[in-house]
């Protein structure tokens, strides 16, 4: 059934990475971030506050199985035992369940001092959308939050929402940012915020004539101005920054910057990798402040 | 820091916003309130190196705060709401 | 007097006719995407099975979500003041009425007059309506009549950690794959729909008698877990709430135009 076909989930591949530059047993401090989501899960190694190493693969079924896999992705290749960890810390949706974790902290600080870290000490709004949430940071120079919110518990406006549309549209997700903006005109938005009444709508509007790409671009555009009015209840600040997977679905993020009226920041790290990049930071911070692990 | 808890659905925005530099974790607002929404917790979940306890919005009531609040905000004649008539500090306010 | 009630809903279109207060012909037809159409059809199918004709009908009050459509109204009823009619045309005891359609859920407290003193909308999400089941029966692959008496079966209480139908989709397919009865997991649904309407009749207070209408009414599982989680005894059910709402269209338009 649909929901089968739409566990295949690739609009981003699975990947590792190690730094070429840096030997691991040269590092005074190393520590991990180790970020299970609900749908993807990352795990960040750091020496002395660097990343050395990091992987970015599908959460599985079982929790501390994704953390586990995540954590081995990443050392793959290196020769790092993961003895020589010093301090390794859990977030996401199942940070709890990250058995090599020595504490969890919410993704929404992870994701703070990740974003300041991927994107630079000029962030100051990072807003990450992932497969099943929604959130919005503000923070200072020093990546600390000042105010944030998040929304989980309705699926508009999350990657979740956007797979419901590509199904029903049959237009793989990878495609629909480019197949948005393959209209004549601009279309209204759908006006249904709440998921299963605009499919009801996108299916009326099929009938009445509407092409796919024009129904995907209504739905696009409804899904930014969403995205808008979350991240206005907590104040947009330059420089914005956004994570997650929905950083990579520019038939959303275009729309939403337009309304905003700001340039995204840019990267050449991997947008994902943010809360375990984040996770691994406050370790070696902990660390260094004399809170690591008991030996 | 201000924490927004709640959520945003078709039919509105719930979100009560606990402005963490003010609160203290004197735990008034736990008392006042009659569906548990909140909880006073030693660790801030958002703020590692924080040091004083503070109170948070409880998980599982988070996703439901249309329906907790409900009955402190009927649609007429609401009177004021308990826990931020509770609070010392000015912490709590409420989005709806 | 002979009065015709339609209730232009966003599943359903229903006509209702009353002869002298009694119900004498019910028409029924989807509403789907054209609107007017639904009407013209569930009208003329209420005339015939009343077997008279529309010149016989003195008025005509028209309600719900696409009372825009109903050109054969003489008056646009407000919803939440054909729900409180229909209340307490089918129960003059009713002081707390509930409806429960497929894509809103209400409740209002009313007097013994059936008149609105308080009421609470829940419209746009559907999590709080009819809908949420329907789309939970389709991931169960369960028909949706099916769905209430299965419930029935089960003693468990599941909670369900979704507050959305389309997360609750994926929460479902979690428990299946976690080998949990379906059963037990109708129950869950039903359980975690209850739990929000009764939230919102909370707000509005609990005052006995307390009346369901809408077609959700016809779910014996949910109208179960709503009597569990109100936890103040019977709810009265009309025989065929789905037409609940025409009715109080009928009952306004006689009142008022």
């Amino acid at each position: 059934m649909a929901e089968e076909k739409k566990q295949e989930f690739w609009r981003w591949t699975e990947s590792n990475w190690r730094n070429p530059d840096i030997k691991w047993e040269d590092a005074k401090i190393v520590t991990a971030g180790i970020d299970v989501g609900s749908v993807s899960s990352q795990a960040t190694v750091m020496t002395d506050g660097q990343i050395y190493a990091y992987s970015n693969m599908r959460t599985g079924s079982d929790s501390p199985e994704s953390a586990r896999n995540a954590l081995n992705y990443a050392l793959e290749g290196t020769d790092m035992p993961e003895s020589r960890i010093d301090y390794c810390i859990g977030t996401g949706y199942g940070r709890v369940n990250v058995p090599m974790a020595d504490r969890s902290i919410t993704e929404i600080a992870c994701h703070a001092r990740g974003g300041h870290f991927i994107y630079g000490p000029e962030v100051r709004t990072v807003l990450d959308v992932g497969g099943q949430d929604c959130k919005a940071i503000r923070c200072d120079e020093k990546g600390k939050v000042i105010n944030f919110l998040m929304n989980d518990k309705c699926a508009a406006g999350t990657g979740r929402g956007m797979e419901v549309f590509a199904d029903l549209l049959s237009v793989p997700i990878n495609d629909v940012g480019e197949r948005s903006f393959e209209v004549k005109e601009e279309p209204e938005p759908v006006s249904s915020t709440c998921v299963v009444y605009a499919k009801t709508e996108a299916t009326g509007l099929l009938r009445k004539g509407w092409e796919v790409n024009e129904v995907l671009a209504a739905y696009c555009s409804a899904m930014a101005e969403r995205i808008f009015t979350l991240i206005e209840r907590i104040g947009i600040e330059e420089k914005f920054a956004i994570t997650g997977g929905m950083a990579k679905n520019k038939g959303v993020i275009d729309r939403l910057m337009k309304i905003i009226g700001l340039e995204a920041m840019k990267t050449d790290w991997d947008t994902q990798i943010a809360g375990a990049a984040g996770a691994a930071l406050f370790g070696y911070a902990l660390v260094q402040k004399g809170k690591g692990r008991k030996k | 820091m201000i924490a927004n808890y709640g959520y945003k659905d078709g039919s509105g925005d719930y979100f009560i916003a606990i402005d963490t530099d003010k609160c203290d974790g004197c735990g008034k607002c736990v008392e006042a309130c009659p569906a548990g929404v909140f909880e006073v917790v030693d660790e801030d979940p958002n703020d590692p190196f924080r040091e004083e306890p503070l109170i948070i919005v409880v998980g599982d009531k988070r996703k439901k705060l249309k329906y907790e609040c409900g009955p402190c905000k009927p649609p007429t004649n609401r009177p004021p709401v308990p826990c931020i008539e509770a609070c010392p500090h000015d912490v709590i306010s409420h989005s709806w | 007097m002979i009065i015709a009630g339609i209730d232009c809903g966003a599943k359903n279109t229903k006509t209702i006719i009353l002869k002298d207060g009694n119900i004498i012909g019910k028409g029924i037809a989807l509403t789907g995407f054209d609107q007017a159409i639904a009407v013209k059809e569930s009208f003329e199918a209420a005339l015939k099975d009343a077997g008279i004709n529309k010149k016989d009908i003195e008025k005509i009050g028209g309600t719900g979500a696409g009372m825009d459509e109903i050109k054969e109204a003489d008056i646009k009823v407000n919803e939440i003041k054909a729900m409180a009619k229909a209340a307490n045309y089918f129960f003059p005891s009713a002081r707390t009425v509930t409806d429960v359609g497929a894509e809103m859920g209400r409740a209002a407290k009313i007097d013994e007059k059936g008149q609105v003193i308080d009421f609470a909308i829940n419209e746009k999400c559907a999590a709080g309506a009819g809908a949420f089941i329907e789309a939970m029966a389709r991931a169960l692959e369960v028909k949706l009549e099916e769905m209430g008496p299965m419930a029935i079966k089960s003693d468990k209480s599941i909670p369900m950690n979704a507050q959305c139908t389309i997360f609750a989709e994926s929460e479902v397919v979690g428990l299946i794959h976690a080998k949990t009865q379906k059963m037990d997991i109708s129950k869950a649904i039903h359980d975690a729909m209850a739990s929000r309407i009764v939230a919102m009749i909370r707000r509005i207070g609990v005052n006995k008698d307390i009346v369901m209408i809408g077609g959700v009414g016809l779910n014996t599982g949910f109208v179960h877990s709503l009597e569990a989680e109100l936890g103040v005894g019977e709810i009265y059910i009309p025989e065929d709430p789905t037409f609940g709402q025409a009715v109080g269209a009928a009952v306004v338009g006689k009142e008022e135009a």
